[in-house]
């Protein structure tokens, strides 16, 4: 495609036509948005935005093959939101868009802490960061809870070093790399606040709404159908009242905690299912999560209600 | 006189992007990628300095292009290649190597002839560069 699109640009007129919805169906980013859609569950704004984001690169991808001279866009990205709202998971369809278009070359994911930028003595830093920025070109580099590259308490922190040493690539291989910081919306706040020179590189903002109740339910339905399980209408209901209580408990992290509780759901039903050896059984029960597996929850249990205690005993 | 010597040395010098696509072929063979310099361009000197360790595992050519930049920054009045180190069984050895930066003036060398006993004459190749010191062969400082 990169072979096709420099001929193209040999000749100094270029095509004076070109067929959108050819060109939309021949990078088949069409499917990416619809699997987006179909696999993602609420993040109406997020996925607004991406939208916009991949219109945008097609339409530079067409004024590209007019000769219509443009710098490349900045695709530099910040993801802000709570835990467990899929910011991982949109960095990777990101990449894969970015690489259907032809704005990174391979499309790779390189997801990385502080841990893996930061060295731990001095001149440890560079070397380390620079050994990830390679691993990243021509992809896409996720920087996790981006802010704690920066520690204010401590001036001398390495790491500084790291965030210098990003920022010059960010600006000087914007053809090579696209970097997507993502934390926590205040958090991610201060930390631009305190390099401002992040904020003005980075063109999108994205930030990630935290899932409703219903958006959450569909969450789960849809974690339980990739792993072959299923409610039981019963299981269901308590599902429902499941979500509402667990929100109001401290360290909620949407869709984490989801599947965490639905890891939990899979073991109880499997030991309620071994407690009776002698039993036939059919894929039915084995794919079917009942009320009672969902009410052992803990999360009943501290809630004052009634259902709670009646589970107890 | 022009220094020929590893691949496509007979051709014009190769652009950055001729070179990151022979690099991109070595890194999608597996191959390691090594930049390595010097200022003694003996075709039996086969001690060039490394820049850097090799490097491998990389998708994409950039990260080397990256790093043989900051190596001609340095080291501009060098000779700098590159060589692809193939490490699987029974070949274990270098399967690409070529020059990627050359000192802008190339003094070439010269025929020593040394005479024996006899009618007996030995010969010798000397480039004019190593008359002076290390580091200041090239118009180095």
């Amino acid at each position: 495609m990169i072979a096709h699109a420099m001929a193209e640009s040999d000749d100094t007129a270029g095509p004076e036509r070109i067929g959108l919805r050819k060109e939309f169906d021949q990078v088949g980013i069409g499917d990416v948005l619809d699997q987006l859609d179909r696999e993602l569950i609420g993040l109406k704004p997020v996925k607004t935005r991406i939208r916009e984001i991949a219109s945008l690169l097609l339409i530079e991808r067409i004024r590209k093959r007019m000769n219509l001279t443009s710098d490349v866009p900045t695709l530099h990205m910040s993801f802000t939101g709570n835990p467990g709202t899929g910011k991982t998971t949109v960095a990777l369809r990101i990449a894969s868009i970015l690489h259907r278009l032809g704005f990174v070359r391979r499309g790779q994911v390189v997801s990385v802490t502080r841990d893996e930028l930061v060295g731990q003595y001095i001149g440890h830093t560079a070397p380390k960061t620079k050994e990830i920025l390679k691993k990243a070109m021509g992809g896409v580099l996720f920087i996790d809870e981006a802010y704690y590259l920066h520690r204010p308490d401590n001036e001398r922190d390495y790491g500084q070093e790291a965030i210098e040493i990003l920022l010059q690539v960010m600006e000087s291989q914007r053809e090579d790399l696209v970097v997507i910081l993502a934390g926590y919306g205040d958090r991610m706040d201060k930390f631009f606040g305190s390099n401002p020179g992040f904020r003005s590189r980075i063109a999108h903002h994205i930030d990630f709404p935290d899932y409703a109740d219903d958006e959450l339910l569909a969450i789960a339905e849809l974690m339980l159908q990739d792993m072959a399980y299923k409610f039981s209408p019963d299981a269901r209901d308590a599902f429902i009242r499941y979500i509402t209580l667990r929100k109001t408990q401290p360290l909620f992290s949407n869709a984490r905690s989801i599947r965490n509780a639905l890891d939990r759901m899979r073991l109880r039903q499997a030991s309620r299912l071994v407690a009776d050896l002698d039993r036939e059984l059919t894929a039915d029960d084995v794919m079917c999560l009942e009320a009672s597996d969902v009410l052992a929850s803990r999360v009943f249990a501290e809630a004052d209600g009634p259902k709670g205690s009646a589970v107890a005993s | 006189m022009r220094v020929t010597q590893g691949c496509f040395s007979f051709l014009p010098d190769l652009t950055d992007e001729q070179i990151s696509r022979q690099v991109q072929y070595c890194l999608e063979k597996g191959w390691a990628v090594s930049i390595e310099f010097t200022d003694d361009p003996h075709p039996r000197n086969s001690f060039w300095e490394m820049w850097g360790l090799p490097i491998f595992d990389l998708p994409d050519a950039a990260g080397v292009l990256m790093e043989l930049n900051e190596c001609r920054k340095v080291y501009g009045d060098c000779y700098v290649r590159l060589s692809a180190f193939d490490n699987s069984h029974g070949w274990e050895s270098v399967r690409l190597s070529f020059i990627v930066n050359r000192p802008k003036d190339e003094p070439g060398y010269r025929l020593e002839r040394h005479e024996g006993a006899g009618r007996n004459i030995r010969y010798t190749t000397k480039s004019y560069a190593v008359d002076r010191a290390e580091g200041k062969r090239y118009g180095g400082t």
